[in-house]
């Protein structure tokens, strides 16, 4: 079987930080420590993430929900002997696949993320929880919506109850809002690069 | 060759481990004085402290009892333990050196009887087996030691019990006022020959070395094996005495690793094998569980791996894991990773674990007392073609084999080094 390695360039030159991927040497720490999996709770570890990525499996890895799933616990840099950044690349590499089209449309972090998430936070420069979750409850209908609501209204009240929600729909925006507004073209017009 | 300065002629060595003792007796014999130093009681180094090389599975104790009878068979080589080098001046042909020479606190007259350790009521972690057991404050430093003398904590040596162990002796050895000696010499050429430590397995967190009682390393699994060692050979659970039905054997152990050393040591998988026969020799029953990155049997050791390969009792698993945690009921430890050949994460609980610690290079701890001596990125010493020549472990990770070749090589670079300046 010949080596093909023009997903792997690609990754190396598009995807954030994309090109420590080749310092990896398979040791498999990382997986060993990322704490997602004994969850079983990933299809792959940033280790077969890696290793997938040099073996050319471009639709596998970008249309999966790997990536997705890292949680920033920041286990796998820490123990890297080599030193990549795993949690980056990590996150490197879910940008990619959004910004390639690849990623599933049902990927329920990526939904979560680009869409919900971004539009709360880019609209005011602060997140609005009640938005945010409403939002998020209604992604897929009314019907999905109600239900999402029924199940989730305990918790809701407890975070409410322990003042880690704000009920205010729409508080408005920040101070200084056009400064971060500056920065987001900013950061767009460097991407676009 | 021409008569110059005997100081041409001299050539200093800087440890007396079996890079060092090489060096030595191969200058001396042919024709070179050579001054050996030695920072511990005992010559012999690291090589002393093993049970058996690998790949041919015999005792260090002969062949260190070879080199032992050269040196005194030699009038040319004069050695001192317990010494150390302050300070080196000078460049190649002329070289001034001080070396400081710390106290034994047992003169030359001692017969190694051994009187003085059974009248001797203070014990002390034992130095030669990296503090597993416990030996007398005044003691012989090992059961082979060379020079066959006793030696003194010097800790010890300040209290009033040492100064009762005087009357002890019956040939008057001991002397607990012993000082330091400041030595001033000219020399033509240096070998620096410092060799290595142990890298400390309590700086790798993960693998909870120092708070898991029964995950220790490979020097002191070797001191266990050894006849001669804390346990009088029997390979054991440092936590309860019992004997183990399943170790583990970690390679890379902060070896390989930005955040230890960076560096492979070329030796800790070989000796990882070595001791694998340890186990499987005294215990038929046990298992043997070694996790890898990659294998490195360095040059013509691949005959030993399939050795090791053939028993079935030996798995290998290429995963280097994640962390070691304690189950609190048996105090076994339990190693977490992934197996990178099928990507299945384990946790898996065993007897024992040793960790294959690397070598981490004494020059980088105590650098050499010079200018201008250039050290690579880890500590190793660069031989730069002038009069210091660093050798064996000193100047990058090596087996016994190798130590023994780079010392005669070293010989070599020293008595050329001496040459040129004669002119």
């Amino acid at each position: 079987m010949a080596y093909n390695l023009s997903f792997a360039r690609k990754v190396y030159k598009n995807a954030e930080m994309g090109h420590w991927i080749k310092m990896c040497m398979q040791c498999g720490v990382c997986s060993g420590s990322c704490p997602l999996g004994p969850l079983g709770a990933w299809e792959f570890g940033p280790r077969e993430i890696f290793q997938r990525v040099r073996a050319g499996k471009e639709e596998e890895i970008l249309g999966s929900g790997a990536m997705w799933m890292c949680t920033s616990c920041y286990n796998c840099i820490v123990r890297c002997p080599r030193g990549l950044p795993i949690t980056h690349i990590v996150h490197g590499l879910a940008r990619y696949a959004v910004e390639t089209g690849k990623v599933k449309p049902t990927q329920p972090t990526a939904r979560f993320a680009t869409k919900v998430f971004w539009n709360n936070i880019v609209k005011t420069g602060r997140v609005g929880e009640a938005a945010l979750s409403m939002h998020l409850y209604f992604i897929d209908g009314i019907g999905t919506g109600i239900s999402n609501v029924l199940e989730m209204k305990d918790v809701a009240l407890g975070m409410l109850k322990s003042k880690r929600l704000n009920p205010i729909p729409f508080r408005g925006k920040i101070k200084g809002y056009d400064g971060f507004k500056k920065m987001l073209d900013k950061a767009f017009e460097l991407e676009k690069k | 060759m021409t008569s110059g300065n005997a100081a041409h002629k001299t050539i200093l060595v800087v440890g007396g481990g079996i890079s060092g003792l090489t060096a030595a007796l191969e200058a001396a014999e042919v024709g070179y004085e050579v001054i050996l130093v030695e920072k511990n009681p005992y010559l012999g180094g690291r090589v002393a402290q093993h049970h058996k090389y690998f790949p041919k599975l015999c005792s260090p104790t002969c062949g260190l009892e070879i080199n032992f009878q050269r040196i005194r068979n030699n009038p040319r080589v004069t050695f001192h333990t317990l010494t150390e080098v302050e300070k080196v001046e000078g460049s190649a042909g002329n070289y001034q050196v001080r070396l400081r020479r710390n106290p034994r606190y047992v003169n030359d007259k001692c017969t190694a009887c051994g009187d003085c350790a059974k009248a001797c009521e203070v014990e002390i972690a034992n130095p030669f087996n990296f503090g597993l057991g416990k030996l007398k404050a005044i003691h012989n430093s090992h059961d082979m030691a060379f020079p066959n003398r006793f030696v003194m904590d010097a800790e010890f040596a300040k209290t009033d019990a040492a100064k009762k162990l005087v009357a002890v002796c019956p040939v008057g050895a001991i002397e607990p006022d012993m000082q330091p000696q400041m030595v001033d010499l000219t020399v033509g050429a240096v070998i620096w020959a410092t060799g290595w430590q142990p890298y400390d397995a309590a700086k790798i967190r993960p693998y909870g070395f120092g708070s898991n009682a029964n995950v220790t390393t490979n020097m002191r699994f070797e001191r266990m094996s050894s006849a001669y060692g804390p346990t009088g050979g029997k390979i054991q659970r440092p936590s309860d005495g019992q004997a183990p039905a399943s170790v583990a054997f970690i390679q890379c152990a902060g070896s390989r690793d930005h955040n230890y050393l960076p560096f492979c040591s070329r030796i800790c998988c070989l000796a990882s094998m070595k001791q694998a026969t340890y186990v499987r020799e005294q215990y038929p029953d046990a298992q043997v569980t070694l996790f890898y990155i990659d294998l490195r049997a360095m040059d013509r050791y691949e005959a030993f791996q399939k050795k090791i390969e053939a028993d079935p009792k030996v798995e290998w698993v290429k995963s280097k894991p994640a962390r070691i945690e304690e189950n609190p009921a048996n105090k076994n430890p339990i190693v977490i990773g992934e197996d990178t050949l099928t990507g299945v994460r384990y946790r898996r609980e065993f007897d024992l674990v040793v960790l294959a610690t690397g070598m981490e290079p004494n020059a980088a701890l105590q650098p050499v007392p010079a200018a201008n001596v250039p050290t690579d990125d880890y500590g190793f010493v660069v031989n730069d073609g002038g009069g210091i020549i660093a050798v064996g472990c000193a100047a990058g990770p090596l087996d016994v084999a190798g130590a023994v070749q780079s010392g005669t090589a070293a010989a070599l670079k020293a008595i050329q080094a001496l040459a040129q300046v004669k002119g």
